[in-house]
């Protein structure tokens, strides 16, 4: 398979006591993976091992990307992150903050396109509006546009539809099923109805 | 897109922040000044000498260095906003956008309180391009040393205090020979001696912020 | 190192000039050595931290940390010991002469290394920091090689450039001398192994615990 995402041997120790051990997987392009378990279990730090954020303390996750192990920098390109711990910038606008993001990435910034993201996550109005004023959910959709501003191959989701109501909850819906078109999605949750989704299942414990 | 616009886009943002806020700055100055005015007021009038009047200035700008330049990293992580940023940008620019931010407060700064500090020490400077060109470099030092470090202390429990103790021993050099010059900036004496002094300050930066780039990826990376 | 402690008082006489009796400059015998040992340690420390950061081997941490402990020690025993000779020698104890600076900057790095261990609770995350604030320490350590002379009067006496006192030193006092800093090294090198060994078998401890 040229795209892959491949867990080898992986564990993680946090003062002397194993969080997992030993976990070995493979998730395949156009999949989406579910990590589950209790409170505690180790799912964000999983999904942060993935990300790059915290070091494993035995094995380790490769991404494969067109044949290639993506290095460190290149993470950063195909990965988009939406999780609890992430905040974004309580004093910029919406807009202001697509624009660091986009630029400090690398990336042309254009306002039709960040008004489009926005629009899509239904943030359309709110543009202007610095994010320190906006509500959870609202803040958790924007979290969703600057995720997918850059067109990553993979989307971490941690909690996907935490602070949203049921219109959120079918965009992240939508979002899901689209990016698994495109790519992969790796998703940590106990919510049964995103549980569904999943092609493969992993429970912490 | 090169370095150049991603870590003029990291210290952007951190100015736009700022801006704003106002947080760093405030503090900054309030700091700066109070220690000034206190210094100005205990010693009722009385003269100051020359060796003690360019030490205070660096005492000055080095403490407020502390209480200023360790926002930049400290807010980061406790606004939970430092993850985002670690998702999205490499470490250099980072490192060095910020660096840019601490050296543009600083030296904002220091457009208020060295005038004021002229002003109530009483002092006329001698060699005024020798002065400002200290001032400069010596803040500039203050600033890439600052940055790293903060990042270091930014990671610890204790954060802001330990970047005190982190600083002193590593800035020493630095706050050494800006006294010099600017004690003889400031009450006459040879140029040549300022230059050698500049020279050093230019060194100095070059070298701390050259290690800095190097060393700033393991202290951002896991 | 008996042998030289023995020899320090009884076979090197007295050196004229110095203090009362000129029984403290004997001193030398020890205060060299230690503040020599006390800079090697750091170099040792910071080429551990680089391999740190390199291989992310918690063995170069122990290495690092072991060297920067006997480093601390040999700079407190170079400090004092020190400031005992500034005393007899010249009437004061500190008095910011540039060698006294220097060792006191290198002890300030040293404890500033320890406190920032001491704060931060996740061992990789203390290692990967220290290691690079160690070797950031480092590259300023030269400045202050260059900037302290120029700016501070110096009261040392320099070895090498026709200065009276160690041409002072009979020949006796020579072969002790150098002994002693020979001794010195090998003593440090030897601890150093110790400690290193004693942090290997804690953490080897540690990790069977674990399991």
């Amino acid at each position: 398979m040229v795209n892959r995402i491949e867990v080898r041997g992986l564990g993680k120790a946090y003062h002397n006591r194993w969080l997992f051990r030993a976990l070995d997987l493979t998730i395949a392009d156009n999949s989406v993976l579910v990590v589950q378990g209790p409170n505690g279990a180790g799912k964000t730090t999983f999904l942060s091992i993935m990300c790059g954020l915290v070091a494993a303390s035995s094995g380790g996750i490769s991404i494969v990307l067109e044949g290639r192990q993506l290095s460190q920098g290149e993470r950063r390109r195909q990965l988009g992150l939406v999780s609890p711990e992430l905040k974004l910038y309580d004093g910029l606008s919406a807009v202001e903050n697509l624009e660091f993001f986009s630029t400090v990435r690398g990336l042309p910034f254009s306002l039709p396109r960040a008004r489009e993201l926005l629009a899509l996550v239904g943030l359309g109005t709110r543009g202007r509006d610095f994010v320190g004023n906006f509500s959870s959910g609202m803040k958790q959709r924007l979290k969703y546009a600057t995720a997918l501003w850059h067109h990553p191959h993979i989307l971490v989701l941690d909690e996907p539809t935490s602070h949203l109501d049921e219109k959120g909850a079918q965009l992240v819906e939508q979002i899901i099923y689209e990016q698994r078109g495109r790519g992969i999605v790796v998703l940590a949750t106990n919510e049964p109805r995103e549980v569904k989704f999943g092609d493969q299942a992993i429970v912490l414990a | 897109m090169s370095w150049r616009s991603k870590s003029a886009a990291v210290c952007l943002k951190d100015l736009r922040l700022e801006f704003r806020m106002r947080y760093a700055y405030s503090a900054l100055i309030m700091f700066a000044v109070t220690t000034l005015v206190a210094i100005s007021f205990t010693l009722a009038g009385g003269l100051v000498e020359a060796d003690i009047a360019a030490s205070l200035l660096w005492v000055i700008f080095f403490f407020s260095a502390m209480t200023g330049v360790s926002r930049s990293f400290v807010q980061e992580e406790e606004t939970g906003t430092s993850i985002g940023l670690k998702m999205a940008a490499d470490p250099a620019p980072v490192f060095l956008g910020k660096f840019l931010f601490n050296a543009a407060l600083l030296l904002s700064m220091a457009m208020l309180v060295v005038p004021l500090y002229l002003l109530l020490f009483n002092l006329a400077v001698v060699h005024v391009g020798g002065f400002l060109v200290t001032i400069f470099l010596g803040l500039v030092g203050l600033a890439s040393a600052g940055t790293i470090l903060s990042a270091i202390a930014a990671q610890s429990a204790v954060k802001g205090s330990l970047l005190t103790v982190l600083s002193l021993p590593i800035l020493l050099p630095l706050l050494i020979t800006a006294t010099n010059a600017t004690r003889t900036a400031l009450y006459g004496g040879h140029l040549a001696g300022i230059m050698t002094d500049i020279a050093m300050l230019i060194f100095y930066n070059g070298t701390v912020l050259a290690a800095s780039l190097l060393l700033f990826e393991y202290v951002w990376n896991e | 190192m008996t042998a030289i402690i023995a020899a320090s008082f009884l076979y090197v006489p007295a050196i004229p000039g110095f203090g009362a009796t000129g029984e403290t400059a004997r001193l030398i015998i020890y205060h060299v050595p230690t503040a020599w040992v006390a800079v090697l340690a750091y170099l040792m420390a910071t080429v551990y931290s680089v391999g740190y950061l390199l291989t992310r081997d918690a063995r170069r941490d122990r290495q690092a940390v072991a060297n920067a402990e006997l480093g601390t020690v040999f700079c407190l025993l170079a400090t004092v010991t020190g400031a005992i000779w500034s005393r007899a020698a010249w009437g004061m104890y500190w008095n910011w002469d540039p060698r006294q600076t220097s060792i006191a900057v290198l002890l300030m790095i040293y404890a500033a290394y320890f406190v920032l261990r001491s704060s931060i609770g996740c061992a990789d995350r203390r290692a990967r920091l220290s290691a690079v604030y160690a070797i950031l320490a480092f590259t300023t350590v030269p400045f202050l090689v260059f900037v302290v002379p120029r700016v501070f009067p110096s009261l040392h006496p320099n070895l090498g450039a026709g200065s009276e006192r160690v041409s002072a030193m009979s020949p006796e006092v020579w072969v002790v001398f150098l002994a002693s800093l020979v001794c010195f090294t090998v003593l440090y090198l030897w601890l150093q192994n110790i400690q290193v060994r004693l942090q290997d078998l804690q953490a080897k401890r540690l990790l069977r615990s674990v399991d």
